[in-house]
């Protein structure tokens, strides 16, 4: 794996005038990440079309309470007769949904208060500082289970939930890039030609600090969606909605007697943010190839 | 005085992190719909408007607010967190009723993962092509991948079940009467599993730093200086290296304990493990708010000392820090 990666680096160097197609390339050499992306590619067709193939609804009791695996229930029955497969279908597109907007309030929080700290410097870097690190002595999933356990529980507020608690990585790597960017010479040159502040911003810096935010951006979707399934697992998710950590949460008490009722969902979890996991890795092997030891 | 300075410092500093988490637990009580009044009339299953209004002026609820955050900050400093409805007793002596067996859990798990977690890390950054370096890979992105309650109901599953070698709830058999050895062995095999669900997720954090921190370290210089004095390897790794290439461990094992005590709610709560996690779990169930938010001052308590001994562990293992 190294091997190939430290060739296409060095290609990478030669050829500067096409940085997209040796990142795809150099990302496509790295066999773990294309799993990863094989995995994910299933589990979006999944989300987007299982419930039309398979259709059977997760809610309802459509067979003999705790049936295990076999012909008539693929992955078995819950305890009340729910049919796992059809929870497991169901609950992809809840687990993606979640994954994916809960990463964005992140990092629209996070990529703020790193640019005005990193940018700015000065009072506001430590004020900002200050807050972050606040946010990082309180243990993440108690403050997330405070936070919707006060207030009432649904798919908005748990997004909001797990961006209020997991901001601070973004935050603190959005402004260590600024402050090393802003130092090098096209900012100060932008600067000296009278740019604006917003323009060196968002056009000239933001641009150049993206390949470490994409990679931590997806590692943060496989963090989100490990929040979601351990506060559906304690009963703090939506009511209303199916997903892979209420199925475990809802079957716990009866392991004894279901062991596939807790198995399979749990499974789907491991697979989709090992797969995040693969394809983050990859990213950064592919968009820092110097930094590929860390 | 030079090294008392920054600790004064520090100190004040994790005083300062204190008070705002006691302001933030007021911020979030009054944002929330209805107040503890209301959740105590609900609880009792109603009252006539005149009780309420009593109840109110009985919890200062009536004053305006900077009057009832000052009450509250006062009544905090003191160590009063409150009564629990559920419980009918003070927080504090909930919590710290359960709190030695989450510390238990946690400094077991903690310093498990550390240590496996370091040890792994170092074999793979001696032979870095080999198939134990990838093998270490794929347990350390295992142990990130699944979810901490899924792992435990796994080894549950596994371990207590199928194979029913640890108990499967509890922190000791119910009825238990024996030595204070024995007492102490039946704790201890209550505690495997949880113990070890909770070191996964960190097992596969440390294994990947260390590897990398030491990969780093056996690049270095006085590395060569001390390989070119001929020296044994395992002077050179054991002696010269491990010290420096456990610094970033070290750090990252301090900023990471918020997490791990997070992560205790969750693993308590599948192995039933009698510490502050059951609580907060049952108080969740019961919305019971004053105690969840002693819960989650408390446990913030918790990590900012460990922040400050990591910070000090950290100065003793390089000097260069002042």
């Amino acid at each position: 794996m190294s091997n190939t990666t430290n060739v296409t680096s060095m290609e990478v160097e030669y050829r500067p005038d096409r940085p997209l197609v040796e990142i795809w390339r150099m990302f496509f050499a790295n066999k773990a990440a294309v799993f990863g992306l094989v995995l994910w590619t299933l589990i979006i067709f999944t989300a987007f079309l299982g419930p039309v193939i398979y259709s059977t609804d997760p809610f309802d009791l459509v067979g003999a309470p705790m049936e295990p695996p076999g012909e008539e229930f693929l992955l078995g029955t819950d305890y009340l007769g729910r049919d796992i497969l059809a929870g497991i279908i169901h609950g992809a597109s809840v687990t993606l949904a979640i994954g994916f907007s809960a990463t964005i309030f992140t990092v629209i929080i996070g990529v703020t208060i790193g640019v005005l700290a990193g940018y700015y410097g000065g009072w506001v870097d430590t004020v900002l500082m200050r807050v972050t690190e606040f946010f990082q002595v309180l243990p993440a999933l108690l403050f997330a289970m405070v936070l919707v356990s006060l207030f009432t529980a649904s798919l908005y507020l748990i997004v909001l939930a797990i961006a209020v608690v997991t901001w601070t990585g973004i935050a603190r790597l959005t402004r260590a890039e600024f402050m090393k960017i802003k130092e090098r010479e096209f900012v100060l040159a932008e600067r000296a030609m009278g740019a604006r502040n917003t323009r060196i911003i968002w056009k000239v810096i933001l641009p150049n600090a993206l390949p470490p935010l994409i990679v931590t951006m997806a590692l943060g979707v496989g963090v989100a969606i490990l929040f979601e399934a351990a506060l559906s697992f304690l009963g703090l998710g939506d009511p209303n909605a199916y997903s892979w950590g209420y199925m475990i949460g809802s079957s716990r008490e009866y392991i004894w007697d279901s062991w596939w009722a807790v198995t399979f969902p749990g499974f789907a979890i491991f697979l989709t943010v090992l797969g995040i996991s693969l394809i983050g890795d990859g990213l950064n092997d592919a968009l820092n190839p110097k930094l590929r030891e860390l | 005085m030079k090294t008392i300075l920054p600790l004064l410092k520090r100190i004040a500093y994790s005083l300062m992190l204190l008070l705002a988490v006691i302001v933030l637990n007021f911020v979030l009580v009054h944002l929330a719909p209805g107040d503890a009044v209301t959740a105590m009339v609900g609880d009792m299953g109603g009252a006539t408007p005149e009780l309420i209004a009593e109840l109110r002026v009985e919890y200062g609820l009536d004053q305006n607010l900077p009057t009832q955050l000052f009450k509250y900050i006062a009544k905090m400093v003191r160590g009063d967190l409150g009564i629990s409805f559920t419980h009918n007793l003070p927080v504090i002596d909930l919590i710290l009723e359960h709190l030695p067996a989450t510390i238990l859990l946690v400094m077991t798990a903690f310093f498990m993962a550390i240590l496996i977690g370091t040890v792994l890390g170092i074999i793979a950054a001696q032979r870095p092509n080999s198939l134990f370096n990838h093998l270490i890979t794929v347990i350390s992105l295992s142990g990130y991948a699944a979810p901490v309650f899924w792992t435990g109901l796994m080894l549950l599953i596994s371990f207590s079940y199928y194979f029913p070698i640890f108990p499967s709830f509890g922190m000791e058999t119910v009825g238990f009467r024996g030595t204070f050895l024995e007492k102490t062995f039946d704790v201890l095999k209550h505690l495997v599993l949880p113990a070890v669900t909770l070191a996964s997720i960190y097992v596969a954090v440390y294994s990947r730093l260390a590897r990398a921190s030491m990969l780093d370290v056996l690049g270095s210089d006085y590395i060569r200086t001390a390989r070119s004095k001929g020296l044994s390897e395992k002077v050179v790794v054991y002696k010269h290296a491990l010290k420096n290439a456990l610094l970033p461990v070290v750090t990252m094992a301090g900023l990471q304990f918020a997490q791990l005590i997070a992560g205790a709610v969750v693993v308590e709560t599948v192995f039933s493990w009698p510490g502050i996690g059951q609580l907060a779990f049952n108080s969740i169930l019961r919305r019971d708010q004053p105690l969840l938010l002693g819960i989650l001052f408390l446990s913030t308590i918790m990590v900012v000392v460990t922040n400050l001994i990591t910070d000090f562990t950290y100065r003793i293992l390089d000097p260069r820090i002042k």
